[in-house]
């Protein structure tokens, strides 16, 4: 965590080593969103995460405890009040469009343009990575080969299952070979079999791909079943991180449920039913 | 991995970055247009029926002395509708705007390397297109209807200019609306709220020698009054030249100002999304 310098200021540039073994690393992260009157909700409280290159890592936590937040900020799509984070060594905040090449993200909600087909979409997104038209045709048909899409490759994307836009999502994330892949909230709303297929699709993208994945899941199974390892976080802040066996085996806990009780002080289940205002 | 080779795109050279990527978000709009051309005609048909309607319904207006227009009252009425249609037609984009926030596009968009002027150029550029080719069709039914433009391919070239001014300067306007309230009720409230009044207070319906002194000053003042001028003007016989650059030149301003002030409040928005 060393290389990540500067506690307070948001704007520290400096010194972001690219020889860590860290893909990503997040320190002191604070967010405040205004909410009603002068108040200002505070989405992260100094948030602090290091992610092993070539590894799972997932953001666990109920609605609202500043995943989708920590998300945004390691994306470029917010900038934190206080504090710093880094991608490959790239600097986030200061560098946002060195990180956007080396990062892919698949949000929560799908973003494929509905009324383009799925190979159109792919094409796009391979244009505004700068790739050649010819290049951009191939890596679509590439992708749409390995997502089972080529059949559906030439239909618009608004006839999809929730699956196979989810698989699309995933496909678009992938078009210019990120070394880092965010995914927020992968499997919500898709049925068990595609859940299923989607864990298989994640696990092979760290050991086949070799790419750092981050997803951010309020499944506790699939982060136990996926991840290297975790981060449990609660009211903005990192509780208790590490592989879920040992989080587990120090606890002597039976499950990441009885860790997050114990590091959050109440059930998950419970906390998972307290929706905050934390962003958008 | 397969060895796809990714040119990296260098700081040094971003203006073939905003070109190309303009270039590609630009044919995603168009692409989309193109696959419902019926949204177009859509847009078209409530100004039409004010075409039809007033056309028919004042025509005998034009025989007023002193109203000292060369023509029908249609072909009157036609570069009022034009500027109606630019408009009704755009203050949607902010619509559309709203849309891709809710889902997830644009956000996708933002992620990426693609330049942020470009995915409003590319809103600019679709506006353009398709309020010239509503234009040109209210052009083609005020003609089977009767009216005649002295002006020729000349004039008509100059009010699809105009009324892609005015289209713009909208479009722009709906857009800011749009990611500064983020709720689609208050796009249609403001943009609703302007529409008659920009309308009535020009001369659009009537010559402004007609009007009461405190109208004819509002709408010497009226950027939509402008656009009715210069169409009318350049459609005329005799088009005053001088009169047509001031105004076209007032509201290109106008429409740079606007798409400079969107593209600002869309950079702001995107560091904090």
């Amino acid at each position: 965590m060393q290389s990540v310098s500067g506690g307070t200021t948001p704007r520290s540039a400096s010194s972001v080593g690219t020889t860590s073994a860290s893909a990503i690393e997040a320190r002191g992260l604070v967010k405040t969103y205004p909410a009603s009157g002068k108040t200002r909700v505070r989405a992260l409280d100094g948030l602090t995460l290091s992610v092993r290159r070539g590894s799972i890592f997932a953001l666990v936590g109920p609605n609202g405890a500043g995943k989708t937040t920590t998300v945004k900020i390691l994306t470029t799509l917010a900038t934190p009040d206080e504090g710093a984070a880094a991608i490959e060594g790239i600097d986030v905040i200061a560098a946002p469009g060195r990180a956007r090449r080396v990062i892919g993200v698949v949000g929560q909600r799908s973003g494929a343009d509905q009324a383009a087909t799925g190979r159109e979409n792919l094409i796009l997104q391979g244009h505004l990575y700068g790739l050649p038209t010819k290049a951009a045709k191939a890596r679509a048909d590439e992708l749409l080969d390995r997502f089972q899409l080529t059949e559906a490759g030439g239909r618009f994307v608004r006839t999809y299952s929730g699956g196979m836009q989810r698989r699309l999502d995933v496909a678009l994330g992938l078009v210019h070979k990120p070394r880092v892949l965010f995914l927020d909230e992968p499997t919500t709303g898709l049925d068990p079999e595609s859940r299923a297929a989607m864990w298989d699709e994640i696990t092979g993208l760290a050991t086949g791909d070799e790419v750092t994945v981050l997803l951010t899941t309020h499944y506790l199974d699939e982060a136990d079943k996926l991840a290297g390892s975790l981060a449990i976080v609660d009211k903005g802040r990192v509780v208790a991180e590490g592989e879920p066996d040992r989080l587990k085996n120090e606890l002597g806990a039976e499950s990441l449920d009885e860790v997050y009780l114990h590091y959050a002080g109440r059930r998950y289940s419970d906390a998972t039913r307290v929706t905050e205002v934390a962003g958008r | 991995m397969t060895a796809i080779d990714y040119p990296a795109r260098t700081p040094l050279a971003p203006a073939s970055g905003v070109l190309s990527d303009t270039w590609y978000l630009t044919g995603r709009k168009l692409r989309a247009l193109a696959r419902q051309p019926m949204v177009l005609a859509m847009g078209v048909i409530q100004p039409v029926i004010w075409l039809f309607l007033f056309g028919e319904m004042f025509h005998k207006i034009i025989d007023i002395p002193g109203f000292g227009f060369q023509g029908s009252y249609l072909a009157y009425l036609i570069p009022g509708i034009v500027a109606m249609n630019a408009m009704s037609g755009n203050m949607w984009a902010g619509m559309a705007m709203i849309e891709e926030i809710d889902r997830g596009t644009l956000n996708r968009f933002l992620v990426t390397p693609a330049s942020r002027l470009a995915i409003m150029n590319a809103s600019v550029v679709e506006q353009a297109v398709s309020t010239t080719i509503q234009t040109l069709i209210i052009v083609l039914l005020g003609y089977a209807g009767g009216a005649r433009y002295p002006g020729g391919a000349l004039g008509i070239v100059i009010l699809v200019i105009a009324s892609v001014e005015v289209g713009v300067l909208w479009g722009a306007l709906s857009n800011m609306t749009g990611m500064l309230v983020q709720v689609r009720e208050a796009i249609i409230g403001v943009y609703t709220f302007f529409m008659l009044p920009l309308m009535f207070l020009s001369s659009a319906f009537i010559q402004p020698g007609f009007l009461p002194g405190w109208m004819q000053a509002i709408a010497s003042r009226n950027p939509l009054n402008w656009e009715v001028q210069i169409g009318r003007s350049a459609l005329s016989a005799d088009p005053d030249w001088a009169a047509i650059a001031l105004r076209a030149g007032g509201l290109l301003a106008l429409a740079v100002i606007a798409v400079a002030i969107s593209v600002t409040t869309f950079r702001k928005y995107a560091r904090n999304v």
